[in-house]
């Protein structure tokens, strides 16, 4: 059963003026129709690997691997013509703040309209149809009045709910979230993470994840991918995270504070180098 | 390696570091890393070269000179290029245009470099000045900039010759005081965004007065900008002067100043075209480096792009 | 005697029909040596009664106390050599183009004191970070570097009180760990007061003894650690706070 996307050992580099800089090194994993979530620290490469995959990563930056499938379709040897059919079409990524990935010029409606019909040539009355539908199936209570108004009148739940709805709106098969709700107060994220859940198993969709916040994704996620230093250092289900063996892992889980087990001091981090120069864990099942 | 191999090894790696060891040290660094993205663009690193040349021809003016700029000699009016002796041609009255350009360069140095003192740092303490105190001195400042901004050069550099007489230094005068209005427009602008920032906060927290936030805090983030501004204007600022000196209210004959050289050679365009194309050709090239500077500088300096060194 | 004394302190922005009222009527009392946590989401005043209380804000009427200094519009000059503050975004509050050193020298020298070079070296040592940071500049320095700094300026005048201004909020989730336990260990050996500011309940709930929550610039609740931990809120918002911190709780979210 071919699954999804199937990536084996993926690598991003950079030419610096220091010498090449590997932000992905090594990254191998397969996603079914199943919830996978990247966490990483800052610096980890876990952002790098989502844009990897929808091939966003501009020379003189190099994407290579020595698989990156969609269903069996090789995506590293697609022409930028044809990838512009899978990005958005067939993988969409919601990125962290509405306030930056919004167009401030254009009204809601615009922005919705213009992704659909260019993915599928509908005409004029059929995308505004469409687009009020997935308004609707975010939970947007007035979709008509929001059709006709700018990012910056929306909130920042309700820019991110119209995010996501431009983002399904093409019926995607995988849906990339890179920390969709790190800018978001605790109340709406909620509410945001709630209608992801619901679209993503009632179209199933495959779902990554990715985010700083262990806890969020373990609660989120059905697997979770640990990354270190552009390495996977640790592959587990997302309920079994407290049983994680990995020192690193560990060291972030120990290092949260908990307000049901008040500690002193929190753990710190002992960074070993091997960690960095270790293989990478493979998330391929 | 060589022992040299291993010297030249240790200085880069001094001025890569980064872990400074003193004050001294830091600057030497962040001066290295910026020349080093300046050095990758090539285009600005052409306009340097063209700009050290022009200050060399300058400084050894005497000594590259075939002829004296001023001897004239009316056996050999408008000779064309190539001729004996005149490399590039003579003009109306038999001088040899090369000298006139090599000499000329001083002129036009000394035209830039007074507008490049002058302009930006007085409207670095207006922009500055206005930008943090608001209110109504920031009000009236702004006005005050209005009303030489709306001055169109040249009627400023005539009102100036009426007043004090023709002459170079007038003429600068002029040009400084119409450049002037946009740095403090650009000051200002800089300093509203930075006013709000946490580390102005933090050091109002501190106790420290306006005085000190503007010239240590402020002027810093600012000199980027202008500097930027400066060399981009450079060019404007020659053909400003290169213009009074073609209306014959900058530089005075028998001066060779390369815009009253265009002056001159513009009645014998048609037949020999080279009176006034040289100098103008000299003007071009000037101009285009400085531009070709300003865009290599404005990629080291620019700072908004926060995260580079 | 309370070492922060706020009482019925309002705060707002703007005049009449714009006038924005960022704090309404908020109360609550600091002891000297304690640390009290401010907590809420975005917009609901918690590091507008901070800003108040440094003089940064412009509009606000009631009492702010904090030990002997009772403020007024202006701050006296040895307010700030007792209370100061660290702010949130460590990529925001250092200047661009100063060095560690020049940061920490400045401070050192407006507020007077004399052997700048050894307090300076103190001060890089009691923040965690060796000599060699000194002269870097801030983009030499990683986020918890930086935050390090921004502690060490603020301990530079010696005061006995630190406003936190959502200290950890922009650092990775390890090094955020080093920062609490530096900010406890600092507290100890200074006998400081704290007031942090955090929108993270577990945050607050380690570092804090006792946390006002904040909605819509009020102060719904102050609750002591204790019944933090016991899970036993009395305002219904800051049992809504409480459940969501522990993760994405699908059933929470079908009544939220």
């Amino acid at each position: 059963m071919t699954p999804l996307l199937d990536v084996k050992n993926l690598r991003v580099t950079f030419p610096t003026r220091q010498g090449e800089f590997e932000a992905v090194r090594g990254v191998s994993f397969t996603l079914g129709k199943e919830r996978l979530g990247i966490v990483g620290e800052s610096g980890s490469g876990k952002s790098m690997t989502g844009r990897a995959i929808l091939r966003l990563i501009r020379p003189p930056g190099r994407v290579e691997a020595d698989k990156m499938e969609l269903h069996g379709r090789d995506l590293l040897s697609m022409s930028e013509k044809e990838m512009q059919g899978v990005r958005g079409q067939k993988i969409s990524m919601v990125m962290q703040d509405p306030k930056f990935s919004l167009n401030p010029v254009m009204t809601i409606a615009d922005q919705i309209m213009e992704i659909y019909r260019f993915h599928t040539g509908a005409g004029k009355k059929a995308a505004w149809a469409k687009a009020i539908e997935m308004l609707e199936a975010v939970s947007i209570r007035d979709p008509e009045r929001v059709m006709r108004s700018y990012p910056h009148e929306m909130s920042g739940g309700m820019g991110q709910r119209i995010m996501i709805a431009m983002m399904l709106v093409t019926e995607p098969e995988i849906l990339i979230a890179d920390e969709p709700t790190s800018a978001l107060d605790v109340s709406v994220q909620t509410q945001v993470l709630s209608i992801i859940d619901r679209l993503v198993r009632e179209r199933g969709m495959g779902l990554i994840f990715i985010s700083h916040d262990l806890k969020l994704v373990s609660s989120f996620c059905d697997r979770v991918l640990i990354m270190y230093a552009g390495r996977v250092v640790e592959v587990c289900e997302a309920d079994k995270l407290d049983q994680a063996t990995h020192p690193y892992t560990r060291g972030l889980l120990g290092s949260l504070p908990d307000i049901r087990h008040p500690k002193d001091r929190l753990e710190v981090l002992k960074r070993d180098e091997t960690w960095r120069i270790a293989e990478s864990v493979s998330g391929r099942t | 390696m060589t022992d040299t191999d291993m010297q030249k090894q240790t200085l880069r790696e001094w001025l890569m570091t980064d872990t400074p060891t003193s004050r001294r040290h830091a600057k030497f660094a962040a001066l290295y890393s910026g020349w080093l993205t300046l050095k990758s663009n090539s285009m600005a690193m052409i306009g340097l070269g063209i700009l050290l040349l022009l200050v060399l021809i300058a400084a050894a003016a005497p000594l590259l000179a075939p002829m004296d700029p001023l001897v004239q000699s009316l056996g050999d009016r408008l000779q064309p290029p190539g001729t004996e002796g005149h490399l590039l041609g003579t003009d109306s009255l038999g001088r040899d245009i090369l000298s006139r350009m090599i000499y000329g360069s001083r002129i036009t140095l000394y035209i830039v470099a007074l507008v490049a003192l002058i302009a930006p740092i007085v409207g670095l303490l207006v922009g500055t000045v206005a930008g943090y105190t608001g209110g109504w001195i920031d009000t009236i400042l702004m006005r005050i900039t209005d009303i030489f901004l709306a001055f169109p050069r040249l009627v400023l550099a005539l009102a100036f010759v009426a007043a004090l007489g023709p002459g170079i230094e007038n003429a600068v005068l002029a040009i400084s005081l119409t450049a002037w209005p946009p740095y403090a427009r650009i000051a200002r602008a800089e300093t509203l965004t930075i006013r709000n920032s946490d580390y102005i906060a933090a050091i109002k927290l501190q106790g420290a007065r306006a005085f000190r936030i503007i010239t240590r805090h402020i002027w810093p983030l600012c000199i980027s900008s202008l500097i930027v501004r400066v060399t981009l204007d450079m060019a404007g600022v020659i053909l400003a002067a290169a213009g009074l000196g073609f209306l014959g209210l900058g530089a005075q004959p028998p001066s060779p100043e390369w815009g009253a050289m265009i002056a001159e050679g513009r009645r014998f365009i048609l037949d020999h075209w080279w009176v006034a194309t040289m100098p103008g050709l000299a003007i071009f090239t000037v101009s285009l480096a400085f531009n070709l500077l300003g865009d290599g500088l404005r990629d080291v300096l620019d700072p908004k792009e926060g995260g580079h060194s | 005697m309370s070492h922060i004394h706020i009482e019925n302190l309002n705060v707002w922005f703007g005049d009449g029909a714009d006038r924005v009222d960022a704090v309404k009527n908020a109360t609550f009392d600091v002891p000297s040596g304690a640390s009290f946590g401010l907590v809420g989401e975005s917009g609901s005043g918690k590091s507008t009664i901070l800003r108040a209380i440094m003089g940064l804000a412009p509009t606000w009427s009631g009492t702010i106390q904090v030990g002997d200094f009772k403020l007024g519009k202006k701050r006296p000059k040895d307010f700030y050599k007792d209370v100061q503050m660290v702010f949130q975004d460590p990529y925001a509050s250092l200047h661009p183009r100063h060095s560690v050193d020049q940061v920490l020298g400045e401070t050192l020298s407006l507020h007077g004191f004399k052997d700048i070079d050894n307090r300076i070296m103190k001060l890089l040592d009691d923040v965690g970070l060796g000599p060699a940071f000194r002269f870097r500049y801030p983009h030499q320095l990683s986020g918890g570097q930086r935050q390090r700094v921004a502690i060490a300026r603020a301990l530079a005048p010696e005061p006995s009180v630190i406003l936190l201004d959502e200290p950890t909020s922009a650092l990775d989730v390890s090094v955020q760990a080093e920062v609490l336990n530096l900010l406890s260990d600092l507290r100890e050996e200074h006998k400081l007061t704290y007031l942090m500011v955090s929108h993270n309940l577990a945050v607050v709930a380690h570092m804090c003894d006792a946390t006002a929550v904040m909605q819509n610039g009020e102060i719904v609740e102050v609750m002591t650690v204790e019944d933090m931990r016991a899970m036993n809120p009395a305002h219904p918002y800051t049992k809504h706070l409480l459940d969501s911190s522990f993760g994405y709780n699908p059933d929470a979210a079908q009544s939220a």
